[in-house]
């Protein structure tokens, strides 16, 4: 199946990129099991890290599907 | 109700007074309650020189949409006007207006406070200041 992945802010500044397509084998991922494909391997997703599938907040538990846009993103700081 | 994020400095009287004069509901409405949120140069205890303001486009206008939507439903409102800033600020320059009209004073302020504070913790906005020697992310904001 094939996603894209966001990154905003500081976590975009740490990994080095702000968006990618991803090629992912069928079957079920969630956006923490993506989390460890695309960080650095072996890390796990971090409590503070925002999670969002099509620019709707999910856990990090939510499944991921064939097309969708997962993103992260640290705490947000608007207003 | 409108939603809208924009790189260019904006005046928040100016855009509360031409937003009214465009409402159906003019005369209808008794009580219009604002929400500014202005840029300090001063953070943590550090001067902060300048700052870039990054959203998520899409998603960001997304969830504010519903945020306004929401208190609609939990307040009578005639109308709600969410301006936000991103790109470079300066010093002083107005980061977030938030307008609020209703038939009377109470669901003004409440659903103005209401949608402010979701704002502030849930809409997918993030600072970077500059400072004296340096840049720095903001990684929270101040309680409400």
């Amino acid at each position: 199946m094939s996603i894209t992945v966001k990154y905003f802010a500081s976590l975009r500044e740490v990994l080095g990129r702000s968006e990618e397509r991803l090629e992912l084998a069928a079957g079920t991922t969630t956006v923490s099991e993506l989390w460890e494909q695309v960080a650095d391997k072996q890390k796990t997703l971090p409590k503070n890290v925002l999670t969002a599938i099509n620019m709707e907040y999910v856990k990090a538990d939510a499944r991921v599907k064939d097309g969708d846009e997962v993103a992260f993103f640290p705490p947000v700081t608007g207003g | 109700m409108k939603v809208e994020i924009r790189k260019e400095p904006f005046s928040p009287c100016r855009e509360v007074e031409n937003y009214q004069s465009l409402m159906p509901k003019a005369g209808h409405f008794g009580a219009m309650a604002s929400f500014v949120g202005t840029m300090r140069d001063f953070n943590e205890g550090e001067e902060v020189r300048e700052m870039v303001l990054e959203h998520y486009p899409g998603m960001t206008e997304k969830h504010l949409e519903s945020i306004c939507r929401e208190a609609a439903a939990k307040w009578d409102l005639l109308d709600v006007l969410v301006l936000h800033r991103v790109g470079l600020l300066h010093i002083g320059d107005p980061i977030v207006l938030v307008a609020v009209w209703s038939a009377h004073r109470a669901s003004a302020f409440d659903a103005c406070r209401f949608i402010m504070e979701d704002l502030k913790s849930r809409a997918p906005f993030w600072k970077q200041e500059t400072l004296v020697a340096g840049k720095r992310w903001v990684t929270r904001n101040t309680p409400g």
